[in-house]
């Protein structure tokens, strides 16, 4: 069932893959965030209780949403690179955890920019906003644990079992809401038959929850690219590769 | 799958069950010390048999009593009354309101207990809903008029 993906776990075509998406996701996020952004900023309605402050909601929440969702693809690489032991799995851990402690900390900066006027306080420890910092301090903990190392297969490991045994935070996020009294409001758009959520102020939330993922697709993609150049810098291929670039580098000097 | 590869995958499988129920079992003896707040039900009734004790520090949650806003004229002292769905809890605050506080609004204030019903507030705070609509299907579904958040907390 899996085994079209099994030519990836080599570096070279995994490289490549990267090379192939790379320009979809580059351009699908720019169409994405761009319609939605402006959309949201300009043309949804004003909510009716919090006016135009609402519409921090079109930073706040995909990003909010994607710091989770990185962090459980984060982990899925992290098993496959601890039971599989695929090399490109751990390199794909260690390419997303920046781009997700980024979202992250958007998460709780647009956060605490909304609380102050609509709440009146910057940050309250309460199990939402309380759990979401832990799980930024998650990401600096596997980025950090794989920089420990100089060996990065060891690496890999070490930082991939502490993302693994992070994933228990994910679930905690989304329901502290319901689970404990909170001042953060419950959850508005997962719930999917009924999102408490007027339809045109819904659309270009989901468009900009889209360009976000694309976003970081693309981010990770670079990164994933730059990891494998870098470890495998010894290899044929990518001094092949490298050659190559100095060539055409050359090429174009002599046009000039 | 080889068996390799199968018992590591136990193992992952194994610890992260652990970690889980270690900390699905921690969470569950933290409920209590983890909840933000009171509701004006559990300040007098008690919360699992505990109450709180005059003179505690503590923070209520509850939803602002229509028609209790009391303000003073002459200062920013303001009283108002908290309910969940049993009792009211009186609450006394000097200082700015946050632009979301209204009469049936959801609040957060921490404070002291002066007595069985009422707190002194150092700080309050305005506690929003999930919902999210244009000021019109607002007024129509709900009969809320639309009060613009930068008049609505200021005018008494």
């Amino acid at each position: 069932m899996w085994k079209w993906l099994h030519p990836y776990a080599k570096t070279e075509r995994a490289y490549q893959l990267c090379n192939t998406l790379k320009p979809w996701f580059w351009l699908g996020a720019l169409g994405c965030l761009s319609i939605g952004t402006v959309w949201g900023l300009l043309f949804a309605p004003a909510d009716y209780q919090q006016g135009d402050s609402f519409r921090i909601i079109y930073i706040h929440v995909p990003a909010a949403i994607l710091s989770m969702g990185t962090y459980v693809a984060m982990a899925v690489a992290a098993l496959v690179g601890i039971v599989w032991q695929w090399r490109t799995a751990f390199m794909s851990m260690i390419a997303m955890a920046p781009v997700g402690a980024l979202m992250t900390f958007i998460a709780l900066f647009t956060g605490a920019a909304w609380g102050k006027p609509m709440w009146g306080a910057w940050w309250v420890w309460d199990a939402r906003l309380t759990s979401e910092l832990i799980l930024l301090f998650l990401y600096f903990g596997v980025m950090a644990l794989y920089a420990a190392f100089d060996d990065k297969q060891q690496a890999g490991k070490a930082a991939g079992v502490m993302a693994l045994v992070g994933v228990v935070n994910v679930p905690i996020i989304h329901y502290s809401v319901e689970w404990w009294n909170t001042l953060h409001q419950g959850a508005t758009i997962s719930k999917f038959d009924n999102p408490s959520i007027a339809a045109e102020m819904l659309w270009p939330l989901l468009i900009n929850l889209l360009g976000f993922a694309l976003f970081i697709g693309a981010v990770t993609g670079v990164r994933l690219q730059n990891e494998i150049i870098r470890r495998e810098r010894h290899r044929p291929w990518v001094q092949q590769l490298a050659a190559q670039n100095l060539d055409d580098k050359g090429e174009k000097h002599h046009a000039v | 799958m080889n068996p390799r590869r199968k018992s590591r995958l136990m193992v992952v499988i194994a610890v992260g069950g652990l970690i889980a129920g270690a900390m699905g079992l921690m969470l569950y003896a933290l409920t209590d010390s983890i909840d933000l707040f009171y509701t004006p039900s559990e300040v007098i009734e008690g919360k699992a048999g505990q109450y709180p004790k005059v003179g505690q520090r503590l923070r209520i949650g509850g939803m602002v009593v229509p028609g209790t806003v009391v303000r003073d004229t002459t200062s920013l002292a303001v009283s108002f009354d908290l309910v969940d769905t049993g009792p009211k809890v009186t609450v006394n605050y000097i200082g700015i309101l946050p632009d979301l506080f209204r009469e049936g609004q959801g609040i957060v204030a921490t404070g002291v207990l002066v007595d069985k019903t009422t707190i002194n507030a150092e700080e309050v705070l305005a506690k929003h809903d999930e919902e999210y609509m244009p000021p019109e299907l607002a007024e129509k579904m709900k009969g809320i008029k639309h009060v613009s958040p930068n008049q609505g907390a200021t005018t008494p």
